[in-house]
């Protein structure tokens, strides 16, 4: 006598686990994306994706490479570490552009942009240079006597 | 697996307040409105309290910060951003798998796999991450992910006029900013979190939370 004998519903029951288990495999397959777990518990191809996405600051080293005397103007002076695209606004598209005349960025106005960053304010650092605007210039833009690349008063007044 | 590990210095004393680097980050990354991948807070230091600082940062400092009068107060700005933490709480909370520390350090977060919901806004102990209003999905910064593997610095430092922000290449020794952490005190925000944070505050004040 069989120890198997009467046991075909058991067979039949493991039968639709395998089955399921399989079924379960089949669409694992499709739905998991393929480079899920390739470096860990998430999708690798997410970072190629992401690294892909289009810059817009061009970079100080991108902009000195045409424009090298503004480089040598700034060397000198107290602006010699600020980074062109932090008064100019993003410039990649000038950058890459084949006709960068025809996206030539405009000129910041010195009387917003320089009291950003020169308004006198408790809250700054005390060795940053700092003045209070209205005293200062009495309303006059601050390119009458500073150049912007080169701001010392010793480097020749107006750019 | 990796060439690199990456991070940032974040040097309080040089802090303006100019909110250069909140302004490149919204136009670098296309941040929206009311949402901040960077953000700049004013601490003011009150003789009488010092541990309870009044704390301001009127649209993340993206417009610079009101004039502070002159007294005895203690005041100082701090730049803030996620941490890039090496054992993030946030990448721990997900349950699909849509945030992850990539191989190089960076937290980043899957937008194709993100379900949208906020598991990880809520483990950041640093406030860093929101829910894109449009797209719905977590967002948060990537720093810079498509900058830093061209080679270039991330929108943040290439716009901070003082030199505030730098970004590190824990993994390079010829990373200039090695010799800066070797020899200056820096802290990290939070270390009792033990999230491994990777952002190196250099004059961090205790009172800073």
């Amino acid at each position: 006598m069989s120890v198997f004998k009467d046991a075909g519903h058991l067979f039949r029951f493991a039968g639709l686990f395998v089955l399921a288990f399989l079924l379960f495999l089949v669409i694992r397959h499709f739905v998991v994306p393929p480079s899920f777990g390739q470096y860990g518990h998430y999708r690798g191809a997410a970072m190629g994706e992401i690294a892909a996405r289009p810059v817009k600051f061009a970079g100080h080293e991108t902009c000195e490479a045409c424009h090298s005397d503004v480089a040598d103007a700034k060397k000198a002076g107290k602006h010699a570490h600020v980074n062109c695209e932090a008064c100019h606004e993003p410039q990649e598209k000038h950058a890459t552009s084949d006709d960068p005349s025809a996206t030539k960025p405009p000129l910041p106005d010195s009387a917003v942009l320089c009291v950003r960053c020169h308004t006198a304010s408790a809250a700054k650092p005390k060795g940053f240079p700092q003045v209070n605007p209205a005293e200062h210039s009495n309303g006059m833009p601050c390119d009458t006597c500073h150049k912007p690349h080169n701001p010392g008063m010793d480097a020749g007044g107006p750019k | 697996m990796s060439d690199h590990w990456w991070g940032m210095l974040i040097d309080i004393p040089k802090c303006i307040g100019c909110g250069n680097c909140v302004r490149a980050c919204a136009m670098e990354n296309d941040v929206p409105d009311g949402h901040f991948r960077t953000w700049v807070e004013r601490y003011h230091v009150s003789d009488e309290d010092m541990t309870n600082p009044e704390v301001i940062s009127p649209d993340g400092g993206k417009e610079g910060f009101p004039v502070a009068e002159e007294d005895s107060k203690k005041y100082f700005f701090v730049p803030k951003m996620c941490n890039h933490c090496a054992d993030s709480p946030c990448t721990q909370v997900c349950p699909v798998g849509a945030t992850f520390v990539a191989p190089d350090g960076v937290v980043l977060v899957d937008p194709k796999y993100c379900l949208g919901c906020a598991y990880c806004v809520q483990a950041c102990p640093y406030g860093c991450r929101y829910i894109h209003p449009v797209k719905e999905v977590a967002d948060k910064c990537t720093l810079c992910y498509h900058r830093i593997t061209k080679g270039l610095t991330t929108a943040c430092c290439e716009s901070c006029p003082t030199g505030a922000r730098q970004l590190v290449d824990l993994k390079d020794p010829k990373d200039p900013i090695h010799e800066f952490l070797k020899t200056h005190p820096v802290q990290v925000l939070k270390p009792q979190m033990a999230t491994g944070a990777k952002a190196f505050y250099n004059g961090l004040d205790g009172s800073v939370r």
